[in-house]
């Protein structure tokens, strides 16, 4: 699937429920379903900033395509990770950078956005794109 | 038998923040610790004095600044009669705890620390109460060393241990006194544990070596009576935004004799007496405090802040907080998992905790979301976090406007809550 078709099969999903609690544990439950990054890299290396609980990633490219890991001690945080693993695993680089985020609003995580969100969904979108363009070409 | 003049629902009419929903549900607001709510009347007063008032004080002949200085000379009277200073003059405006114990450090670091010289602090102390002491002793080593040498620098900031209740180890805090340390710096009560330290006995004990005492009071204002002769402190620092007053002010209770020995903190206007451009001769206590111009209309505020605690029972307040804590420590006991950080015999103002399994990002997170406003994460003491093995906490903190039934709202949000998250 492209990014896009991603984007909108999840923003059906989210679209299911009125109830924020809902969407919550829809999150908590992408949390736990979060493609866990190998102990090995789960250090200070891989840690991504500005965040109230710890978030790490990791990326590697087979195949021309990403493949992204990652794990936090805070389980929406997993969650939101995850989510953003599903839209970017798989793709190439050069779709990644391409990528219109715009359906984060659309799912209600638009709050998440903001920079002082502690919780720092930008910042995890940035660390992404910057690996994107370091494996790019 | 007195009559009681504490009733929550007025008071609460004096608070219209409180009076909103968010996400649909009515505010919960248990961030006291972080910043209390304003009442009407500190509002009004700040808005009076830019409508009617306002003008630079100490400098003008006119009218207006004449006006403007008495009022602002009367702000400080007030507050040196509410933690009974001896004189007005031995309280000095500043923005805040912050900036107060940054003076202090400062200061005081130059009148009395010299290289190798060490300082006190304890184990719980707010980042602002230890990395100004931490900094002034590491530029020291620095100095006098010309290179960090970082092991032997840090080693100077002496810290009083404390146990797994987060209560300070009072035979240790004697260990470390023998060591000469050249000033003492604790807080009157923990922004993250509650706890009340003994402080007027930790002073006494300070003084036996004659030692300065400096207390960071910036959880205690609002809640409990402040005598500072009693203490004996030398020092009493504290922030006006956490006792109903503006932000961007608060003050430095110091003894005379001190605060006429330290050499000033900030130089520019306001805080000279005459300047030449060889010399310049400084302002009495405690102008030579003050460089600038200051935050009037906010010290004004704190001035009706002061009053509006003072219009009630102290000790009635102080009760029905303490029945709000014990409320909400009783509740929050039965929640599966439940582990509290900070059980002192003695606390005030706030209960801190963790659940089992659950980081407190998400436990606030989702409580957020049903209308409680709590702090989660380190709240400024990162060492007090490593202490216990935790991330964080999430912290509950009350005011004389919360009420039981608001405690019932957040310990079922909690609940809820952590059934999601298990
Ligand atoms: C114990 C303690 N000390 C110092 C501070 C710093 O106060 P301010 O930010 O008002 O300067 C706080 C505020 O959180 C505090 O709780």
């Amino acid at each position: 699937m492209t990014i896009k078709e991603i984007q909108d099969s999840i923003v059906e999903e989210f679209s299911m429920f009125d109830d924020w609690m809902d969407r919550y544990a829809m999150l908590i439950e992408m949390g736990k379903e979060c493609p866990i990054i190998d102990p090995q890299y789960r250090n200070d290396n891989y840690l991504i900033n500005g965040c109230q609980s710890r978030v790490w990633l990791h990326a590697e490219k087979r195949d021309g395509k990403i493949y992204f890991t990652a794990d936090s001690d805070a389980v929406i945080t997993k969650g939101i990770i995850n989510l953003l693993i599903k839209v970017f695993s798989g793709q190439t680089p050069a779709d990644i950078l391409a990528a219109d985020m715009s359906f984060l609003d659309e799912i209600g995580l638009k709050e998440h956005l903001s920079p002082t969100r502690s919780n720092g969904l930008l910042s995890m979108v940035k660390q992404m794109m910057l690996y994107a363009e370091v494996m790019n070409g | 038998m007195t009559l009681s003049n504490f009733n929550v629902n007025d008071i609460r009419k004096q608070f219209p923040v409180l009076d909103q929903q968010v996400y649909g549900k009515p505010l919960v607001y248990f961030d006291n610790a972080a910043t209390t709510q304003k009442p009407l009347c500190v509002i009004e007063r700040e808005r009076d004095y830019y409508l009617h008032e306002n003008c630079n004080i100490h400098r003008g002949v006119h009218y207006l600044s004449q006006m403007a200085t008495e009022a602002y000379e009367n702000a400080r009277k007030t507050v040196a009669q509410f933690i009974n200073a001896k004189q007005p003059q031995e309280i000095v405006f500043t923005r805040g705890t912050t900036e107060s114990l940054n003076l202090l450090a400062t200061s005081l670091g130059q009148l009395l620390v010299g290289e190798g010289d060490k300082v006190v602090v304890s184990a719980m102390e707010h980042h602002s109460n230890m990395v100004p002491w931490q900094q002034m002793l590491m530029h020291r080593s620095v100095i006098s060393t010309g290179a960090k040498r970082s092991g032997e620098i840090s080693s100077n900031l002496l810290v009083i241990r404390m146990d797994k209740k987060g209560v300070l180890d009072l035979n240790h805090y004697e260990e470390l006194l023998k060591q000469r340390p050249k000033i003492v710096s604790i807080a009157h009560i923990s922004n993250t544990l509650g706890t009340v330290n003994p402080i007027k006995e930790m002073i006494a004990m300070a003084h036996k070596y004659d030692i300065p005492v400096v207390i960071d009071g910036a959880q205690s204002m609002a809640h409990q009576v402040i005598d500072v002769q009693d203490l004996d402190c030398d020092f009493y620092v504290f922030s006006g935004h956490k006792m109903y007053a503006p932000m961007g002010i608060g003050g430095l209770y110091g003894k005379m004799e001190w605060l006429e020995k330290m050499p000033p903190y900030q130089f520019g206007g306001e805080m000279v007496d005459t300047v030449s451009f060889e010399k310049t001769t400084f302002n009495k206590v405690p102008f030579k405090f003050e460089a600038g111009t200051p935050n009037v209309g906010a010290a004004l505020g704190l001035e009706t802040a002061v009053k509006f605690i003072q219009s009630f029972d102290r000790q009635e307040v102080e009760s029905y907080e303490d029945e709000l804590l014990r409320y909400a420590t009783e509740q929050l006991s039965g929640i599966e998992g439940m582990r509290f950080i900070g059980q002192a015999p003695k606390r005030n103002g706030l209960v801190s905790f963790v659940i089992d399994g659950i980081h407190p990002y998400d436990l606030g997170t989702i409580i957020d979301k049903m209308g409680v406003a709590v702090r989660t994460g380190h709240h400024c003491a990162e060492p007090v976090m490593t202490f216990f093995g935790i991330p964080g906490t999430v912290r509950a903190s009350f005011a004389m406007y919360n009420t039981k039934e608001e405690i019932d709202i957040f310990v079922k949000a909690v609940e809820r809550a952590a059934n999601m998250l298990r």
